[in-house]
């Protein structure tokens, strides 16, 4: 393979095997400010004893998290120089920015989360869980800033020709809030609370299986769901935000996404289908005028089609196809999924419904699974471009680096992320048999302060 | 030299890989002092004595990295891709690192916490030493083309200089982690701590010895700053003064002053290392003419204020954090159920 093949498919796999971890920080960040804010205000012990636990499982994440994030601040110089030297001007200040802001705050604040339970008071804690949660969200908004620009470009003007030509910024507000970035991020978010709360679900509802820490499993189970309902309706809301942004902004991508590839008014949408590149045709279940309704507004507005570009200029159809309908009809499958849970909740029959309960364990994949996907369509849709409409992909990669080096740190990487995975299931599956600690229902040392009311 | 953005930010990236190494440079050392005791219980505590911190403490090498992406991008691209393997073997190194403390703990099986025990110590000593030889070979300088790209190999990096950088590193995180857990810890552990620290001490003066040497008789180019400027010699004195002082306040038992001159040795070494670089990033050898200095290899003056309004709005809170939870996690280290 070329060193061009084998840097993608580096940092796709480095890329991938990371955003296992930042989501779920983000989503259970958030369910445990919501569970410790729960114990503050009603002091019933069972919210103490689950935001006890459920940080456990966010140390696990968030170390994993730290522990593979620190090779993609790197990998960009490592494999893409030319594109650094390009770029550095513009998205090192992205990721400059996210480091101060963000990470200096989560991890600062993460130490008194995870061992300050008794050596700070119960405000102070709560203030810490915030802080950290609140990092988190950061890092996300900083990391979508750097991809957006590369998506949609906006705020720079090129300075210098040929290979010294560079991206210099003529407006940093204009460079953050690029066309694309508050859809992104609000995409991104809802994508990772639903990571959280169907993690929180999946966990719960097995314990509901199990008969075992009920009480305990009930009120996870609630508060997660809850979390999980919102998040998956809004991930639609602002998935369709999105899908107009691309629509004005990127008009391959849709297209790519929908394979479509004549230009045409009364656009159709493909719930389920398939593309045959060759023919340029793409055959499946349609709704007439769909698409020209979600992506412009308007039942009979045009939308364009493939066909508009030099086939140098399309990205890969199938795969786009594929991962963004793969996408849609998972994000979709969860809300349906939620929304059955908490109707039966509130029936209180949901313990006797053991296939759903199967359900609502396995659903913890669904949002992991969905993420990445759309993930590989945003990425996979940008193609052939690397920074959309500037640079290529191929003219990003380091002049220096050979394929046998990028060959060996990918096995390398390929070998040590696979026994990171394995532990990291093993580690998690034994915090999950483990349980809720029972010691926690009464809380210690400086917690066990009353708060005043 | 005047005061521009790019001297600034010259400072600036300084003041954050200076950091990492006064701060990460204490938990690499305990790392490398990990498999000093074969006592459950004492490799808990080593652990422990640095749980809190050692993820923020990384951070500065995290955000150090976005600072140079940031603010002189060719010297990121440049040294990145040209580092190749060692960058990543320092990532791998990282890694294991990392995930040792987190997974250390969690199973009581002996087989697998001397698993994670070995990947700690050698993800620190492993760290301390690649991140050493790196610094070593901007130093001695590398082949870079005219077009600012590397044009060395992998093998060309293990020189005999960085090498010898590399193991006084080592030495030099080894005294400062061995010092910090003294700090730390009480009881038998403490005590074995002071022995480790005191052999420590000796390992360091020998190769700060040997490298001052080394760098005096074949690294020509770093000494005539301070020829041309006799003032500067002052920056040697002070740091040979801050090393000196580490095993004087150390045998008086005032562990905290010993603590605070092994972070001052730090940030002198730092200090020299780049008054003998500036103004260059990447010192080229044989073509100095191709160097990457603050100037050719910056970004454009727009982007280096604005990261300058950024640095000015963080890095005052970034230090009040710091400040707060090294003051919540001051005093021996106490296991409890929370911990590693």
């Amino acid at each position: 393979m070329d060193v061009l093949t084998l840097s993608r498919v580096q940092f796709g796999a480095t890329i991938a095997f990371h955003y296992i971890y930042p989501p779920l920080s983000i989503g259970l960040g958030v369910m445990l400010v919501l569970m410790e804010g729960l114990w503050l205000k009603t002091g019933k012990s069972v919210y103490h004893q689950m935001a006890r636990f459920w940080t456990k499982v966010f140390a696990l994440t968030f170390a994993m998290g730290v522990a593979t994030g620190i090779v993609m601040e790197f990998e960009f110089g490592t494999n893409w120089a030319t594109y650094s030297r390009f770029v550095g001007d513009v998205f090192g200040s992205a990721l400059a920015a996210e480091g101060i802001f963000a990470f200096f705050l989560e991890s600062g604040f993460l130490a008194v989360l995870l061992f300050g339970w008794e050596k700070v008071g119960r405000k102070l804690h709560f203030f810490s869980t915030c802080m950290v949660c609140l990092g988190a969200h950061f890092s996300a908004v900083w990391i979508v800033v750097a991809n957006s620009w590369m998506q949609t470009p906006a705020g720079y003007h090129i300075v210098g020709q040929g290979l010294k030509a560079r991206a210099e910024i003529t407006d940093f507000w204009q460079l953050v809030f690029n066309p694309s970035m508050v859809d992104r991020l609000l995409h991104t978010v809802c994508g990772a609370w639903c990571a959280g709360a169907f993690l929180v679900v999946s966990i719960s509802a097995w314990y509901l299986l199990k008969k075992i820490h009920v009480e305990f499993a009930r009120a996870s189970l609630k508060a997660g769901l809850a979390v999980a309902l919102l998040a998956s309706l809004l991930q639609a809301i602002t998935g369709d935000r999105n899908a107009k942004g691309v629509a004005k902004n990127q008009p391959a991508k849709l297209a790519a996404f929908e394979g479509l590839y004549e230009t045409r008014s009364n656009a159709p949408l493909t719930i389920v289908g398939w593309v045959d590149e060759k023919n340029e045709k793409t055959s499946g279940i349609r709704v007439p005028g769909m698409l020209s309704f979600l992506a412009r507004g308007d039942f009979h507005a045009p939308v364009t089609g493939l066909k508009e570009f030099k086939p140098a200029d399309r990205p890969p159809v199938t795969a786009s196809f594929l991962f963004f309908h793969a996408m849609a009809g998972l994000g979709f499958g969860l809300i349906g999924i939620a929304l059955l849970g908490i109707w039966y909740l509130r029936q209180d029959t949901l313990h006797e419904r053991r296939w759903l309960l199967w359900m609502l364990v396995l659903s913890a994949l669904g949002p992991q699974i969905a993420n990445q996907l759309g993930w590989f369509a945003a990425e996979v849709g940008r193609q052939p471009w690397l920074v959309y409409g500037l640079m290529r992909t191929p003219e990003g990669l380091s002049a220096v680096v050979k394929a046998n080096a990028v060959l060996a740190t990918l096995v390398l990487f390929t070998f040590i992320y696979f026994l990171l995975f394995a532990v990291f299931i093993y580690v998690l599956n034994d915090k999950i048999q483990h349980g809720p600690d029972d010691a926690d229902l009464i809380p210690s040392g400086k917690l066990a302060l009353p708060t005043r009311h | 030299m005047h005061l521009d953005l790019n001297f600034i930010w010259f400072i600036l990236v300084g003041i954050l890989f200076t950091g990492y190494a006064m701060l990460d440079g204490f938990d690499l050392g305990i790392g490398a002092l990990h498999l000093f005791t074969n006592k459950d219980e004492e490799r808990r505590v080593m652990l422990n004595s640095i749980g809190p911190v050692w993820d923020g403490n990384e951070v500065w090498l995290v955000t150090g990295g976005g600072a140079l992406f940031a603010a002189f991008p060719n010297v990121y691209a440049t040294a990145f891709s040209g580092f190749y393997l060692a960058l990543f073997l320092l990532l791998a190194s990282l890694i294991f690192r990392a995930v040792a403390i987190e997974f250390r703990g969690k199973r009581p099986e002996h087989w697998w916490r001397q698993m994670w025990d070995v990947s700690f110590a050698a993800g620190s000593v492993l760290s301390s030493l690649l991140i050493g030889v790196a610094l070593g070979n901007i130093a001695w300088g590398v082949p870079v083309d005219a077009d600012g790209e590397f044009a060395g190999t992998f093998a060309g990096l293990l020189k005999p200089y960085p090498l010898l950088v590399g193991v006084t590193t080592v030495a030099l995180f080894m005294t400062h982690g061995a010092i910090y857990g003294v700090m730390k810890t009480e009881g038998k552990l403490h005590d074995k701590l002071r022995v480790w620290t005191t052999r420590c001490i000796i390992f360091f003066v020998i190769c700060a010895v040997t490298l001052t040497m080394a760098t005096l008789l074949f690294v020509p180019h770093l000494a005539p700053r301070v020829r041309e400027n006799p003032w500067l010699f002052s920056v040697a004195l002070a740091n040979m003064l801050a090393i000196a002082n580490i095993p004087r306040e150390f045998q008086h038992g005032r562990d905290r002053r010993a603590f605070l001159s092994s972070c001052a040795a730090i940030v002198t070494l730092m200090v020299l290392f780049a008054l003998n670089t500036f103004p260059n990033l990447i010192y080229s050898l044989p073509h100095p003419e191709n160097s990457l200095t603050i100037y050719n290899a910056a970004s454009s003056p727009k982007t280096l204020r604005i990261m300058l309004v950024i640095a000015c709005i963080g890095i005052p809170a970034v230090l009040a954090y710091t400040v707060s939870i090294y003051w919540i996690f001051r005093g021996k280290v106490k296991l409890d159920k929370m911990s590693y």
